[in-house]
């Protein structure tokens, strides 16, 4: 079997003095959608955020692509190909809808491919067509999700980093963002999917990891965690 | 006719004064703006500046043009430099180490220069003196040589801020960092990079202002950048802090009212009346004539 695209080993994170994550390692193969999933405060941002340079692991490696991008500042990760939608959406609320997908390019200078992207993003959000030069503080929770979504399809990553998409949407709108997701992910870009609505995601998920309190606890194919007793107790609600 | 003519005249000397205000608040509210830092070293920036833009005329004997142009080149870099000394290394140490560094940049600075070129206050040579402009459809109102350079060199400045702010590529991620500095990380936009452009292109901008007095008063010295640079705080305040538009807003109105103040009650006031307003703002309105409300963000 060829490499994981992105192999976690052992890593530690720390907050001050808080011990976030705890010899956590994961993989993401190329094409997959994987996701983590675990209550609130198991670790699950952190690790995203460390995977894109906003927080160094203390100890253990992050391999990407075969690099070790542990360590490596935010700024330069996203040019490596991975792009992260943080949680709570962050997009620019003072700029406009353009401004902000053109923000998600910024590590890009191939003018013609950044149009054809652009494109992409229009196809798969046509609202944000409608809107684009609305100010970005005035969509509302979806839109601006959508637009997270598409900033960071702008940098044309391999690797989409998804915190918790579902967050704050109603349930119809929830349906149409994992839709999206299974769409962006069949067009070639593989996804990592950190995630509170349990269920959603492992429906859409080739392979899941349980986060608790810093440790994984289960991992294996989404189908069988979504089956496993445990798994429905803790986080399907039975 | 002769109070109108009088509110008119005085209305000119604000506008002129305010430009000055208005382009150090920039600096303070663009820094502000990305490291939440209130850098009280900007007003010793733009003396600096002036005594650049002072040796420039001076000893180089350089024209205006050219002078101004080394004054905010080097004093831009001088910003630049002053961040990636002083405040880079307590980029994430509490906000009131970073101010407390920053009045002590302030006094480094003042008594630095101080050592150097001595307390005693420089003339600055006369110029554009000979040059005035009188509106006679306006009452006889004059506007002389000295008030058109300042109005002239502001209006180009804020011409060009505004094109890179709004319009580059660089102009895009300072909004984007300073909105917020994370997700902008996030986007490929290296913060550390934009912390110090941002601090080069306030501190070129505080420079031009220093040169631009040093004519308008003839006079420069060490300590000169104190009041001016309190009086822009307070412009940037008024303003909204952390708001470009407000800067310039603040800056102008905060002119007008000083030269209102010293043409209509007394001039021994004017500095009173600067700092009523920053009180008043204080009180009834924090956020200032542009801020809106915002909520920390934790």
């Amino acid at each position: 079997m060829a490499e994981p695209m992105l192999k976690i080993d052992n890593i530690d994170v720390y907050y001050g003095a808080i011990h976030a994550l705890k010899g956590i390692s994961l993989e993401v193969n190329q094409g997959e959608i994987v996701t983590l999933i675990g209550a609130n405060g198991a670790g699950k941002s952190t690790t995203l955020r460390t995977i894109s340079g906003l927080l160094k692991p203390k100890n253990g490696s992050i391999a990407f692509m075969g690099k070790n991008i542990a360590g490596v500042p935010a700024h330069q990760i996203v040019r490596e190909g991975i792009s992260q939608v943080p949680e709570g959406r962050r997009v620019f609320a003072e700029m406009t809808v353009m401004e902000n997908l053109d923000l998600g390019a910024f590590v890009r200078k191939d003018k013609d491919g950044i149009q054809k992207d652009l494109k992409k993003v229009f196809e798969l959000f046509p609202r944000l067509e409608e809107r684009k030069n609305q100010s970005a503080g005035t969509l509302s929770g979806g839109e601006q999700q959508m637009l997270a979504m598409g900033r960071a399809l702008m940098s044309r990553p391999k690797l989409l980093l998804l915190d918790e998409p579902s967050m704050g949407l109603a349930p119809l709108l929830i349906k149409e963002i994992f839709h999206i997701i299974e769409d962006i992910n069949k067009s070639g870009t593989t996804v990592l999917l950190v995630e509170q609505n349990a269920n959603m995601a492992l429906s859409i998920a080739n392979r899941a990891y349980v986060l608790e309190t810093g440790r994984i606890t289960l991992s294996g194919p989404a189908g069988e965690l979504a089956a496993s007793e445990d798994v429905r107790k803790a986080y399907l609600g039975g | 006719m002769e109070v109108l003519h009088q509110v008119l005249q005085q209305l000119i000397n604000g506008i002129s004064l305010g430009s000055i205000y208005a382009l150090i608040a920039l600096g303070y509210t663009m820094i502000y703006g990305i490291i939440k830092l209130i850098n009280f070293a900007h007003g010793d920036i733009y003396m600096v500046g002036a005594y650049i833009g002072f040796f420039a005329i001076t000893q180089v004997h350089l024209p205006i043009v050219p002078s101004l142009l080394i004054s905010l080149v080097v004093t831009g870099a001088l910003g630049m430099l002053v961040e990636r000394l002083a405040y880079k290394p307590l980029r994430h140490a509490p906000r009131i180490s970073v101010l407390i560094t920053a009045i002590g940049v302030s006094f480094f600075l003042e008594y630095t220069t101080m050592y150097f070129v001595s307390p005693t206050p420089r003339t600055f040579p006369a110029m554009f003196g000979d040059v005035a402009v009188t509106i006679d459809s306006l009452g006889g109102i004059v506007i002389n040589g000295q008030q058109m350079l300042i109005l002239g060199i502001t209006a180009v400045l804020m011409v060009i801020l505004t094109y890179i702010v709004q319009r580059t590529k660089t102009g895009k991620a300072m909004r984007a960092a300073s909105f917020d500095t994370e997700t902008a990380e996030l986007m490929g936009i290296n913060s550390d990079r934009i912390i110090s452009i941002t601090f080069g292109i306030g501190s070129a901008l505080a420079a031009v202002a220093g040169v631009l007095v040093g004519i308008y008063y003839n006079s420069i010295d060490p300590l000169m950048g104190i009041m001016p640079g309190l009086k822009a705080f307070v412009a940037a305040v008024l303003g909204g802090i952390g708001i470009l538009p407000g800067a310039v807003v603040g800056g102008l109105i905060l002119g007008v009212v000083e030269a209102f103040v010293s043409g209509f009650i007394s001039s021994t006031f004017r500095d009173a009346a600067a700092f009523a307003i920053l009180i008043l703002v204080l009180l009834v309105r924090p956020t200032g004539i542009f801020g809106k409300n915002t909520k920390e963000k934790v």
